[in-house]
């Protein structure tokens, strides 16, 4: 099957105080109308392989294709072919929706007409016909990214790249979007989305490369990769830290995985979710160890980051999330990164 | 891994082309539409244009009636003198909200898009500043009739005078491009304001604009004569008032011509090559 996205040994370091390797030889393929998620906590490189594929930053190393179009000798054609839509919000919340559509249009050089239908086509679809002549200011933070998605739209891109397109989101925001994405892939759009949360990626990718440091380690369909893992994850709380090591050491022959104690909680990934639940609960039982917490779910990005690495992904900038910083994206990660990259002070900015 | 080649499909945009002409038809729309989305984004914050006209008005009405009397001028009334001062201040401190525009929409990420569409890659800048340009176009209107008001009477006629607000006004456009240059450095718009009026400060008031620089310590003299400002202070005094003209008028706009030579492809480096 032929390639619509192609990186191939991408490399990119950022100079400076802390010099940071954000793509350290990053290769995947993306088939044509296929929609591949690239999975890593944040700072893992996720958005400056996105800045790269969509030309706004040179490679140090390594080669981009899109649609068989290198980006950086063909920058001004791979433009015209693609479309992106931000973790920021990228639009002017000084113009209304419409007028930011427009302009979008306008800069992909549609023609007036073209522009003005566009963008009411766009408007509709995404809901926002009765706020498409308001300010972005009295926007909802779902809006926004709605708006955002139709103005990566407005030049009908083959392929389109989405970083972290619902980070910030609720969940009912989320879910909207999510089916907004699913729908587009049934026209046939390519998509290479960027997310930090596996049950994002397990929803909308058919394969998955896992990212971090700047380098793929795992790669596969969610189902795949989750396979890999166990399909459940075990979680209990305990009382004192003392319990919570017995337990760890209890545990350990439940599945082929170590259990790995956080504080007073235990966690190990299982097989079989209910047997070991049970053999679990029977073994406390046992000792006479009342747990406060007992809980069996599925796997999470975290999990799958620690069966890969050994480490949970949320140890590197884990504040992000709730920050307010309207940084844009790739500024955000290459500080993240060298928070990352500092040992004394993991998730502090610069 | 294995490449296959896609044709490229059908799109709705107008066809990608290396040709110079296309190009340049598309760098000039683009422009327009960056410059009418800037226009449009002032209608909307008010408040920043009200601020704009309101401090120079306050800056007229100090030196006209608090500092002003303490002023000798030579030849001509202290408000004559002051006038074209007070137009070339207002139009280097617009030139600002040049570098704190680009610094914001750096911040919020529409430089990347932009930076990721198939526009020129000029045009982000070209459309800021030609927007900067026509809301100082606006303000040096406002600041004409502000002027009448408090009796300013240029003596050279219209013709002249025009001549002295499109000298200034090009000045302000230069200075703008270095502008964007502090806007792109910045890592935010609070950063890029920081450094800009410090930039500004001396070269508006260590310059002819408020008083004479024969009042000044002698070693101000040099530099509040000659340096950029001043030049065009003193050039567009002589348009409007009367006096020696040429010699003014070239080096504010060698000056004019400097600047754009040196920051426009500086400033569209910056663009290009932000990481």
């Amino acid at each position: 099957m032929p390639y619509a996205i192609e990186a191939d040994s991408l490399r990119k370091t950022f100079k400076g105080k802390h010099e940071v390797r954000a793509l350290d030889g990053v290769s995947f393929g993306v088939a044509e109308g296929t929609v591949f998620g690239l999975l890593g906590p944040n700072g893992s490189g996720k958005t400056t392989a996105v800045r790269v594929l969509t030309t706004i930053l040179k490679p140090d190393g390594g080669k981009a294709l899109v649609l068989g179009h290198d980006v950086t000798k063909k920058a001004n054609l791979v433009r015209s072919l693609i479309g992106l839509a931000g973790q920021y919000a990228a639009v002017d919340e000084n113009l209304t929706g419409r007028e930011n559509l427009q302009m979008v249009g306008s800069l992909n050089h549609l023609g007036r007409a073209q522009v003005a239908t566009r963008a009411k086509e766009l408007l509709d679809q995404f809901n926002l016909s009765d706020a498409g002549d308001r300010t972005l200011k009295t926007y909802s933070g779902g809006m926004r990214r709605r708006l955002d998605l139709a103005a990566a739209l407005v030049a009908r891109p083959t392929v389109l790249f989405l970083d972290e397109p619902t980070t910030g989101l609720d969940p009912q925001s989320r879910n909207d979007l999510w089916e907004v994405i699913e729908s587009l892939v049934g026209g046939g759009t390519t998509v290479l989305l960027t997310t930090q949360y596996l049950e994002e990626a397990d929803r909308l990718a058919s394969t998955l490369s896992v990212i971090d440091h700047g380098r793929v380690i795992a790669n596969g369909s969610p189902a795949e990769l989750k396979a890999d893992l166990g399909a459940t994850v075990l979680e209990v709380g305990l009382e004192s830290l003392g319990e919570a090591q017995r337990t760890a050491e209890l545990f350990a022959t439940l599945g082929s995985h170590t259990p790995t104690v956080n504080g007073t909680v235990v966690e190990v990934t299982v097989d079989h979710g209910p047997e070991s639940a049970m053999a679990g609960l029977r073994s406390l039982d046992t000792e006479k160890i009342v747990p406060t917490v007992f809980t069996l779910r599925e796997p999470s990005l975290d999990d799958v980051f620690l069966a890969l690495t050994g480490r949970r992904a949320e140890d590197e900038g884990e504040n992000e999330e709730v920050s307010t910083d309207v940084t844009p994206p790739g500024r955000r990660e290459r500080r993240r990164d060298r928070a990352a990259g500092s040992p004394t002070a993991p998730g502090v900015r610069p | 891994m294995t490449t296959g080649t896609i044709a490229a499909p059908t799109l709705t945009g107008a066809p990608h082309s290396d040709n110079v002409l296309h190009r340049a038809r598309w760098a000039a729309s683009d422009t327009l539409t960056i410059t009418k989305r800037n226009l449009l984004a002032l209608t909307r914050i008010p408040e920043a244009l009200v601020f704009g006209i309101i401090q120079p008005i306050m800056f007229v009405l100090l030196f006209r009636y608090v500092f002003g009397g303490a002023i000798q001028t030579e030849g001509t009334s202290y408000v004559n003198y002051l006038m074209p001062g007070i137009f070339v201040q207002t139009v280097c401190f617009g030139a600002v909200s040049t570098s704190i525009g680009l610094a914001e929409d750096l911040q919020k990420g529409l430089i990347e898009r932009f930076r990721a569409l198939p526009m020129a890659r000029s045009a982000v800048l070209a459309g800021r500043t030609t927007a900067d340009l026509i809301r100082n176009v606006l303000v040096v209107a406002i600041m004409t009739a502000v002027g009448f008001l408090v009796d300013f009477r240029p003596t050279t006629g219209v013709l002249a005078y025009l001549a002295g607000i499109l000298l200034i006004l090009l000045f302000a456009y230069s200075l703008s491009w270095g502008f964007a240059v502090i806007g792109l450095s910045a890592a935010n718009s609070e950063t890029a304001q920081v450094i800009s009026f410090p930039l500004l400060f001396p070269l508006t008031f260590a310059s002819s604009a408020f008083v004479p620089v024969a009042d000044m310590p002698s070693w101000l003299q040099g530099f509040a004569t000659y340096q950029p400002v001043s030049v065009t202070v003193t050039a567009c005094r002589a348009l409007m008032l009367g006096g020696p003209t040429a010699i003014w008028v070239f080096q504010s706009l060698a000056w004019t011509l400097g600047f754009l030579v040196l920051m426009v492809p500086f400033a569209v480096h910056k663009y290009r090559t932000r990481t």
